[in-house]
């Protein structure tokens, strides 16, 4: 898809003056990382988007790409392109990007993938504009451009004693070509990189003018709020808004439909001139649904079904050895049965977003979101209008967490602009964002351990079964194979059991279901490291030797991971009567991480009295966002392990706000210790997803440790054990 | 309809509004201040927390009649170039991370210093517990309360 941006339209989004330096990336079809190219000098600005910009008469602008969630990426990802300028980040302004099909399709944030997928494509870009400005400063002094260095904006030739700013050579260097292989930076130089330097957001978050989505006002809009099925699945038969349009300030009701994943839902929308109106509007109506059978649909009674279902074979995920054989042989066995919760993202931002449909049917939207890149490329064809007729302005997310990578609350607001000819600002309620999902699926896993004469584990199985997150979002979704997002993690671990596997037992569902910070392994981890466990305490080994056995034959991040952990912990400390400590590590796509967690007996319950966690990285931009995320996963997994959790019955769900949603309160955090592998090098992991999954089941191991008591169904009461 | 005057930040505003509308919309919507936040609706997250006549209330469940003739304090009108020994903390230790329910953790923070300016960890924790955060960001704002507290004895705000 090649596209076409007026140069006009360009300059004026970017109040660029003219006759500067641009880098940017010519045409890639939405997918690979295209070549950097030098747009300065393009007459049209063909398929191509800027990542720097320097303006002669302004300041210098760099583009962020990955929508800022809270995890830092508004200051990571310009700080990439800083270092090799050499620039500090208060020299520069950061823009963020929004959604250009040119950009490509990793124009998102998920996955912990920002600075693991990005760390040297966003560094050329720097390294290539600096070679640039220090050709075209040598070339005008006839110094070699080997003697000139760059600080501060400014391109410095020492010996003859001059200098000139960035801007200053912003047309000279608008003539060079890019360079194709520009060097980069020697670490040991950096300014930014693998510093703690304190980030450009937060000072817009103390003082209440950082811009989130539902902060965001055009001329003449309207607001809405959307009425819609309280039972998963049902259909809109008819609705009266008579009471409702009598409510002042409220001018039109009308329908719209949610996209999620694959399903399409009808909601009733009232506009009206104020939000509290329109709220109170839709209180007033009348509508009639049809809930197609789907208000019989028990929770407890698809657990039930889970069970049953974990007695199917299943099929294949993934063998090693001969599993059947290895168990039927080994002297010692165990089996256990684990259990997992729905549960609801609750970013602290209601979903909401203004959108206004154009007469001349350009799109404009205003949102907090994951993914720009997504809704400019499906909203065009759902809508049947040009990419480039479509603008996203992403502003700050309070919060993702995966919920906002679902762009239905986009979509509902769209529709309404158009059928309204108004921009629309649809905001959802609390309850509406508890009680219609999508929600993270459950996963129950059925486990098979052995042991040899010798107490070492010779055979492993995880079965796990789940709807699937896949299924919700693929209509084609093909139930007769394995699924890797279902299953995530539990063939990657770096244990050496000889004889292993891992099978996957679909269950149908019709709920909405998402992502979730750390996805599958949330749940997973939780079961197979405290399965793993049961194998050490049926070994009557300490469960961090037990872990440590199975990772002896050859060097692995996990063991140098989990001898970290031995180290900060002090694990062979011996800790005072009534506590109890457990050790939990998960590898999976994102990342590496471990916990060590400590509690005592309180009362009839259990107080979390320490949190250890190591993360492993290779190479990382700013350890004290690191720090901060890993801290933040921790919280949000106790959360996960110890309150409500999603329950549906009558085919709706039951939570509504946070009072019987809860999530963890300052009082009930415990002290955190985040450290942090990071030798350098070319190993880059993810940040934001990996603290999350080993939390719980150190938790659980650990509390199995003070009491005895073994816990295999989440959530659980920590007040009452 | 209710002709109302709110005095928001030392400053009036006359509004027509739905007597029964909640403060927060009024300041939101009306008044036009966006940095006090919608989180719930029903006072239990504190994203919407303001300051009325210097004590924290949730903003989403005080109807805004029951704000006139009172002064209201939200997080804009707390300094003017974010000097407010609180903020300064907030941006020594790093605190937000989205940053949408720290406006909420501020406002209860700064009202909180004002009635304890020596507060012990305990007390921290018991003046912020209202305050939700899912990002998840309770330990910082533990060393941060307690930091600026620190800072407002050195130069009291």
């Amino acid at each position: 898809m090649r596209t076409t941006l007026s140069r006009r339209r360009f300059l004026r989004l970017s109040s660029f003056t003219g006759a500067g330096l641009i880098i940017g990336l010519n045409g890639v079809d939405g997918k690979a990382f295209g070549q950097l190219v030098n747009l300065s000098n393009d007459a049209e600005l063909v398929g191509v988007t800027p990542f720097v910009l320097i303006d002669p008469k302004g300041g210098i602008t760099i583009y962020n790409t990955k929508p800022e969630l809270g995890q830092g990426t508004f200051q990571s990802i310009p700080s990439l392109i800083a270092e090799e300028l050499d620039l500090t980040l208060d020299l520069v302004t950061i823009r963020q990007s929004g959604g250009q099909i040119e950009l490509g399709a990793d124009q998102f944030s998920g996955g912990s993938a920002s600075i693991r997928t990005s760390y040297t494509k966003y560094r050329k870009v720097g390294a290539a504009a600096r070679e640039m400005l220090v050709t075209a400063a040598s070339q005008a002094w006839g110094v070699p451009a080997q003697e000139c260095i760059t600080e501060n904006g400014k391109v410095l030739h020492k010996a003859s004693n001059r200098s000139a700013t960035y801007q200053e050579l912003a047309a000279a260097a608008a003539k060079l070509e890019v360079p194709k292989d520009p060097k980069l930076k020697d670490p040991s130089q950096f300014i930014l990189l693998g510093k703690r330097i304190k980030r450009p957001d937060i000072p817009l978050k103390s003082n209440g003018t950082a811009v989130f989505g539902i902060d965001v006002e055009v001329p003449g809009m309207l607001y809405a709020s959307i009425e819609r099925c309280p039972v998963f699945g049902g259909k809109l038969i008819s609705f009266d808004d008579a009471a409702a349009k009598k409510v002042k300030g409220v001018q039109q009701v009308i329908t719209c439909e949610r996209l999620i994943g694959k399903y399409r839902f009808e909601g009733v929308a009232v506009l009206a001139d104020n939000y509290w109106a329109s709220v109170q509007g839709r209180k007033a109506l009348k509508v009639k649904w049809d809930y197609q059978g789907y208000e019989k649909f028990s929770l407890t009674a698809y657990e039930q079904q889970l069970r049953e279902l974990a007695k199917s074979e299943g099929v294949v995920d993934h063998t090693k050895g001969d599993f059947d054989k290895a168990f039927a042989e080994a002297p010692t066995k165990l089996e256990a049965f684990y259990e997992t919760p729905m549960v609801s993202h609750s970013p602290m931002e209601p979903m909401n977003c203004l959108a206004h449909w154009k007469e001349n049917n350009q799109i404009e939207i205003w949102t907090s979101t994951q993914v720009p890149f997504s809704i400019k490329n499906s909203f065009s064809k759902e809508y049947k209008v040009k990419p480039e007729d479509i603008t996203v302005h992403v502003q700050f997310n309070g919060g993702g967490f995966g919920r906002r990578l679902y762009p239905d609350y986009v979509h509902e607001a769209v529709q309404l602009s158009k059928k309204a000819g108004k921009p629309v600002k649809a905001i959802w309620t609390r309850e509406d964002d508890t009680q219609q999902g999508p929600f993270r699926p459950m996963t129950f896993s059925a486990f098979k351990g052995a042991l040899d004469a010798n107490k070492k584990p010779v055979a492993f199985q995880h079965k796990v079964v789940s709807p699937s997150i896949g299924a919700a979002t693929n209509p084609n979704y093909d139930k007769t194979k394995t699924d890797g997002g279902m299953t995530e993690g539990i063939s990657e671990q770096a244990y050496e059991i000889p004889n292993m596997k891992n099978l996957y037992v679909h269950a149908d569902m019709h709920v909405p279901l998402a992502a979730w910070r750390a996805v599958t392994s949330t749940t997973l981890a939780f079961s197979h490291e405290c399965f793993l466990d049961e194998m050490a305490v049926k070994a009557g080994a300490d469960p961090m030797a037990f872990r440590l056995s199975m990772l002896d034959s050859k060097q692995s991040d996990t063991k140098r991971l989990l001898e970290k952990l031995k180290e900060v912990s002090n694990w062979d400390k011996p800790l005072p009567a009534g506590w109890g400590r457990g050790v939990a590590q998960w590898e999976f796509f994102a990342g590496l991480a471990g916990n060590v967690v400590e509690v005592s007996k309180k009362g009839d319950g259990i107080k979390i009295e320490k949190v250890y966690a190591v993360i492993d990285l290779g190479t990382l931009v700013n350890p004290d966002m690191v720090e901060a995320q890993v801290e933040g996963a921790i919280v949000m997994a106790i959360t996960a392990a110890i309150k409500n959790g999603i329950r549906i019955e009558n085919g709706k769900t039951i939570q509504s706000n946070f009072h019987n949603n809860p999530i963890l309160k300052i009082t009930e955090t415990p002290p955190i210790e985040v450290f942090i592998l990071a030798e350098g090098g070319e190993k880059i992991k993810g940040v934001g997803e990996p603290g999350l999954p080993p939390l719980a089941p150190a938790l659980c191991n650990a509390i199995f440790a003070a009491t005895g008591k073994r816990i295999r169904r989440l959530p659980f009461d920590i007040n009452k054990i | 309809m209710a002709a109302i005057t709110l005095t928001v930040n030392n400053k009036q505003y006359k509004i027509d509004v739905d007597p029964q509308m909640p403060l927060l919309w009024a300041i939101r919507d009306f008044v036009g201040l966006k940095g006090t936040k919608f989180g719930c609706g029903m006072a239990q997250c504190g994203a919407c927390t303001v300051l009325m006549d210097g004590n924290p209330v949730r903003s989403c469940s005080t109807p805004v009649t029951a704000a006139a003739n009172k002064k209201i304090s939200t997080i804009e009108g707390l300094s003017d170039s974010i000097e407010h020994p609180v903020q300064q903390a907030w941006i020594e230790f790093q605190v937000p991370q989205c940053g949408y329910c720290q406006s909420g953790q501020i406002m209860t923070a700064v009202a909180f210093l004002k009635k304890n300016p020596n507060p012990t960890e305990e007390q921290i924790d018991a003046a912020m517990q209202g305050n939700l955060c899912r990002c998840g960001t309770y330990p910082r704002i533990r060393k941060a309360v307690k930091r600026a507290a620190e800072l407002m004895k050195a130069k009291p705000f």
